[in-house]
């Protein structure tokens, strides 16, 4: 077998092969250990960039570049940008109107990040999670280390829905878990959970409409939960529902 | 046609780009900003059927580049002022630790090898897409990629000092 050339390598790391090729190198890879930790490591790197830099993704976009790009047509973005709720050109301020000041801090710390993170990390082919389904007791471990509250990731297999892993962002004052999970249809939807919402009363599931990101949310206990997804209403209200009903039998455990 | 809306939409991804080209917070937005101000006042060239991401990236580098010519003492330093992304929320010291060697080893590159890795790492851009929006041909993307990997792997590997040497500011 002739080693393929060092540029294959780097297209077999990133994905930018066809079937054949790539097959090709991974024989070569198998039988070869030093090539393929040489691969290894460039795919390792990667993953570390993006644990580097996938936190500014779900930074809140100043308000200079959302006015710059909405300019004189943007006046109701800029006063809703001004208070802090936009980006994304995601405009949740309009939900507020006539709400409580509970509902209105439940949907700018728990809503309102959820539905930005789920558009910020759904569209990730190859990383649209730091931490894989495969290592679930890690990632449950660790995620519930650093938000200081037991986590769980309900299991969504019964609704159709695998979990893909979670990621953790930082959030309003208090960081914050994702978990994302996929259908056979390579459709996603999000997870997302934090400590400390105000709205302790709430626990009813509701349900927010964020540009084509679909919210339902619910508070328990201490935590906040918000499941996103780009699903008609009725499909995502199942998953919530689903998703409820797991973690409420794993916490009884 | 791309709306104003739908460029609202590409806002993280740029900014995450220019944050991790440049460094800074600060001369990361900058660059956004410039941008946008050029994409709007050249959308209609956006011919249909191509990726805007390709785009907006493609006059992001024009910017960059110009950018750099305007700045020449940043240019002498080749780095922004060293301030890495905010990972201070992971309190996991070796992988905080890990990350900053990181940064610190990413700086270390030339702008050239450090947006063919980005570009292509992180954006997850295919090398004709890289080769676009940088202007350059195929193998120089390939050849940048080699070299931006090799360096990389060498200064975490510690064969070579990480040390960004960072003026004191009192």
């Amino acid at each position: 077998m002739i080693r393929p050339a060092e540029e294959d390598f780097h297209a077999y790391a990133d994905g930018a092969l066809t079937e054949i090729e790539r097959q090709h190198v991974e024989t070569w890879l198998a039988a070869h250990p030093e090539d393929a930790a040489l691969v290894k490591g460039w795919r390792d790197q990667g993953v570390a960039l993006h644990r580097l830099f996938d936190p500014i993704l779900a930074e809140a976009v100043p308000e200079r570049l959302t006015r710059t790009v909405m300019g004189d047509e943007g006046k109701g973005w800029r006063v809703a940008a001004a208070l802090g709720w936009l980006s994304l050109g995601v405009l949740v301020g309009y939900g507020l109107r006539g709400v409580g000041p509970d509902r209105a801090s439940t949907l700018a710390t728990l809503v309102h990040p959820a539905a930005i993170a789920h558009a910020a990390f759904v569209p990730e082919v190859r990383h649209p999670v730091e931490v894989g389904a495969e290592q679930e007791g890690h990632l449950v471990q660790w995620l519930s280390k650093r938000l200081g509250t037991p986590v769980l990731a309900p299991n969504l297999k019964p609704a159709g829905f695998q979990l893909l892993g979670g990621r953790l962002l930082p959030g309003e004052g208090a960081p914050a878990a994702q978990f994302m999970y996929q259908d056979g249809a390579g459709r996603r939807v999000t997870l997302y959970v934090r400590k400390g919402v105000a709205d302790s009363k709430e626990t009813a599931f509701r349900f927010a409409q964020e540009k084509n990101v679909s919210v339902f949310y619910w508070v328990d206990g201490q935590a906040g939960y918000a499941l996103s997804g780009e699903l008609p209403r009725q499909e995502l209200m199942v998953l919530a529902d689903a998703a409820y009903r797991d973690l409420e039998r794993q916490d009884a455990k | 046609m791309l709306s104003r809306e739908a460029i609202l939409d590409h806002l993280p991804r740029l900014r995450r780009y220019a944050r991790a080209l440049t460094g800074d917070r600060f001369a990361a937005d900058d660059l956004v900003q410039d941008t946008l101000e050029r994409a709007l006042s050249r959308w209609t060239l956006l011919r249909p059927g191509s990726n805007p991401q390709v785009w907006l990236l493609t006059l992001m580098h024009n910017v960059f580049i110009n950018h750099r010519r305007a700045d020449a003492r940043r240019l002498e330093r080749g780095t922004g002022d060293g301030e890495l992304p905010e990972i201070g929320v992971r309190a996991d010291q070796d992988d905080g630790l890990a990350l900053r060697d990181l940064g610190a080893a990413l700086y270390r590159l030339s702008e050239e090898h450090r947006a063919v890795l980005l570009l292509v790492a992180v954006e997850e851009m295919s090398y004709q897409q890289v080769a676009k929006i940088l202007d350059v041909p195929l193998g120089t993307v390939m050849s940048r990629l080699t070299r931006a990997r090799q360096r990389l792997g060498r200064l975490l590997a510690g064969e070579e000092d990480t040390l960004v040497k960072l003026e004191v500011v009192k």
